[in-house]
């Protein structure tokens, strides 16, 4: 535990606290574009799987086993590698963002298709019948009935990604993690140890833990929801 | 064209292949060796969070929410930069052993706790979910048949928690599986970071120049194939499972 009580070594982050706050925003950036490729994604590939079309549920399908069973790394190093030796580089950060989004865009698919499924066939058929076109039934009736059923799992795969940010160290990454690794083990920094891993520790922590707290508890709240409309039901 | 024969030569090259093999190996040890350890870590946790709720014992209950939540909240690689500096590594592991260096060794046993301490917040969850989803009558008619605290766990409660959870346990070895991919980051055992290592002296292989692009498509594309067979057949496996468990209940609820 070296360093975890002197204090050179806590003044020393303080003197750095730029490179922390750099990494912090480098990662919320990143967080931030992946989060709503992976929802664009997420809505195109969950709505080809529910679309009961032979071809566009065979390709989502496909999306998602593939990106679901390879590990992150290998897909953020892949893009990363297969860019730089064909002399395309677009750069660490949004690299990142690309291999990040198509990641959990792949997790969100199926997120919004179990909540589509979830929808009663009835509302399908009711807003048809009332001359719904694809889009505007899917828009005006049928997704915002889903938002509510998906939130928590939806908000779950957002502090995955958050965490997934980390995967940017092997390619050289700019993210929290990295900046914290090269603050600890650099020649003019090196040393402190555990207050760096603490505050870089706390900073994912201040982010991540309310959105699970949040995830959970409305997660709790539709089950109660459910229980008491079965129970009713039965009533009746 | 004969860039990418070059590349695909790589495949053919005995030293590559066995290096590659062993990367597998490692990883698919680690992961199995992870998640074993981790549910008897995480069946403690998740029991100490659901029930020890009186007196006491309630500093037990704090203790492991706050260990669950603040590794389910911070990402898995922090810990294994942590783990690396931190952790002790006991003599058994400073020496020679399975054809790595003595170095190596204690890097793997060291990134090897950091994915026991992180996993066994993810599984601590999900037995969680099993324990509570044991009908409470369980635990009263085991006390009233005269079980002690102790065996009404083993005997009774902990094994249809285990049962319910199955299949979810069996999608989190995907996870490791995948998430052992960060150790790569530190050391060079496992596939991954095997892949990346021969990426890195490619040419020598091929015997061109410079490393082209096909080379990274080869590789990694090597890799990919090798994760997804593995963890295609395990989830579908986990589909099978329930599968049959959604079936099962439907035919009961049918019966009742």
């Amino acid at each position: 535990m070296s360093g975890f009580f002197s204090l050179r070594a806590w003044e020393k982050v303080w003197t750095y606290r730029d490179t922390f706050l750099l990494g912090l925003w480098n990662t919320v950036k990143t967080s931030l574009f992946a989060i709503l490729l992976a929802i664009v994604l997420g809505i195109i590939f969950g709505l080809m799987a529910t679309s009961g079309k032979k071809l566009p549920k065979t390709i989502a399908r496909i999306y998602i086993e593939v990106i679901q069973n390879t590990p992150i790394l290998l897909q953020c190093c892949f893009l990363y590698y297969a860019l730089a030796f064909s002399g395309h580089s677009i750069g660490i950060i949004p690299t990142g963002v690309v291999a990040l989004g198509i990641y959990t865009g792949a997790y969100m698919a199926e997120v919004f298709r179990s909540g589509i499924e979830a929808i009663p066939r009835g509302q399908f058929e009711a807003a048809q019948s009332q001359g719904f076109k694809y889009v505007e039934k899917m828009y005006y009736i049928i997704l915002p009935q889903t938002l509510k059923i998906i939130l928590p799992p939806a908000v779950n795969q957002v502090v995955n990604l958050i965490k997934n940010t980390s995967c940017l160290y092997i390619i050289g990454g700019a993210d929290l993690i990295s900046l914290t690794y090269s603050f600890v083990t650099g020649e003019n920094t090196g040393g402190s140890y555990a207050p760096g891993y603490i505050v870089s520790g706390l900073c994912f922590f201040l982010i991540c833990y309310p959105l699970s707290k949040f995830a959970g508890s409305w997660e709790e709240y539709l089950k109660k929801k459910d229980r008491k409309t079965n129970v009713a039901a039965k009533e009746a | 064209m004969s860039e990418i024969e070059a590349s695909f030569s790589l495949l053919k090259n005995q030293n590559v292949l066995l290096y590659v093999g062993k990367g597998v190996l490692f990883t698919l040890i680690i992961s199995v060796i992870a998640v074993l350890l981790s549910i008897v870590f995480g069946t403690v946790l998740a029991i100490c969070r659901n029930y020890c709720t009186a007196g006491v014992t309630r500093i037990l209950r704090f203790l492991s929410t706050f260990y669950i939540e603040v590794f389910r909240n911070t990402p898995l690689l922090l810990w294994i930069f942590i783990c690396v500096v931190f952790c002790p590594a006991p003599q058994f592991f400073s020496r020679k052993m399975l054809g790595l260096t003595s170095v190596e060794t204690k890097l793997l046993w060291k990134a090897a706790v950091a994915l026991v301490l992180f996993e066994s917040s993810i599984i601590a969850e999900i037995i969680r979910g099993g324990l509570n989803s044991v009908a409470h009558g369980q635990f009263e008619a085991a006390y009233s048949q005269g079980f002690g605290t102790v065996k009404t766990f083993t005997l009774i409660i902990l094994p249809q928690a285990f049962k319910s959870v199955v299949p979810t346990l069996l999608g989190q070895v995907i996870s490791t599986i995948k998430d052992s991919s960060y150790l790569a980051n530190v050391a060079t055992i496992e596939l991954m970071s095997r892949v990346k290592t021969i990426l890195a002296v490619a040419n020598r292989y091929t015997g061109q120049e410079n490393i082209h692009t096909s080379d990274v498509f080869v590789l990694f594309g090597l890799a990919a194939v090798i994760y997804f067979l593995i963890n295609f057949t395990l989830s579908c496996i986990v589909r099978g499972m329930q599968a049959r468990r959604k079936h099962a209940a439907l035919r009961n609820r049918l019966a009742a």
